[in-house]
């Protein structure tokens, strides 16, 4: 089951990067996004599975699909990329990858023997909400400012500026 | 161990997925597309910490909210990514990084 995910994440994102079709680049990206979720789920991570389908595989592909759909035409191809930076990005990735993946398996991991934490609703939302030991109310409210500046700038970016238009 | 996969499984998947996403946006030209490998980073980067969170430290939860911080903080930036890009699009009719090199408003 794992190895089938994996699979699926592996050959989807090389499609995403590869494919010359922009609409089938992002339903390549969903693909990946769903497989992730199963990895999730294999893992007994519920809830956080569940955040990665509705928000990721939700929202921001959603996004993605009607920002594609407002700014470029479907039956347009991508011309093949320049020969320099095809060189580049790929070996910038082998030489990366290659480094990262010796260090992993030349490090051991002390795998944890304490008992797993049952991952229920209420154990969540009381970590995310308590400022004692464990808990983690400061960064939850950080990002609810974050989502709040990002959606005033997302707004004041987006929208028309009406004095350029009337003299238009 | 979950199902007798090792963890360093996960973590070449994870680790081959980010470096895809680095390639990905070096090679591209379209704005979108490289948000799109962006979008692939963030997810492998997210992968790696809830695999800690449970082979190493399976009796607590912060690599599973430091996923969640990540997936908010995505999605944040993909809406303003987007709002940029559709305001270019109206500017310059197209939205290939070459002819992004002035960002007058």
């Amino acid at each position: 089951m794992f190895y089938m995910f994996s699979g699926i994440i592996l050959i989807c994102s090389l499609l995403t990067i590869t494919t010359r079709r922009i609409l089938r680049a992002a339903v390549y990206l969903l693909c990946v996004l769903l497989a992730t979720a199963g990895l999730y789920f294999m893992l007994k991570y519920q809830f956080m599975a569940a955040v990665q389908l509705t928000l990721y595989a939700g929202g921001i592909v959603v996004l993605i699909i009607f920002s594609i759909l407002l700014t470029s035409h479907i039956t347009h191809r991508f011309k093949h990329p320049d020969l320099v930076k095809l060189i580049m990005g790929v070996s910038t990735a082998l030489v990366g990858g290659g480094l990262v993946i010796a260090t992993i398996l030349s490090h051991p991991f002390q795998t944890g023997t304490t008992s797993e934490l049952p991952v229920n609703m209420t154990e969540i939302g009381n970590q995310l909400l308590s400022t004692g030991k464990n808990g983690y109310v400061l960064p939850f409210e950080l990002i609810s400012i974050l989502l709040l500046a990002a959606m005033i700038a997302a707004i004041v970016i987006a929208k028309k500026d009406k004095n350029k238009n009337s003299e238009i | 161990m979950i199902q007798g996969i090792p963890i360093e499984h996960f973590l070449i998947v994870s680790t081959i997925m980010f470096f895809i996403g680095v390639a990905g946006f070096i090679i591209r030209r379209n704005l979108i597309t490289m948000l799109m490998a962006i979008e692939l980073i963030l997810n492998s980067v997210n992968i790696n910490f809830v695999v800690f969170n449970r082979y190493l430290y399976p009796d607590q939860l912060q690599g599973q909210f430091f996923s969640l911080f990540i997936v908010g903080i995505a999605a944040a930036e993909a809406s303003v990514a987007i709002a940029l890009i559709i305001n270019i699009y109206r500017k310059l009719q197209n939205i290939d990084v070459e002819n992004v090199n002035e960002m007058m408003y």
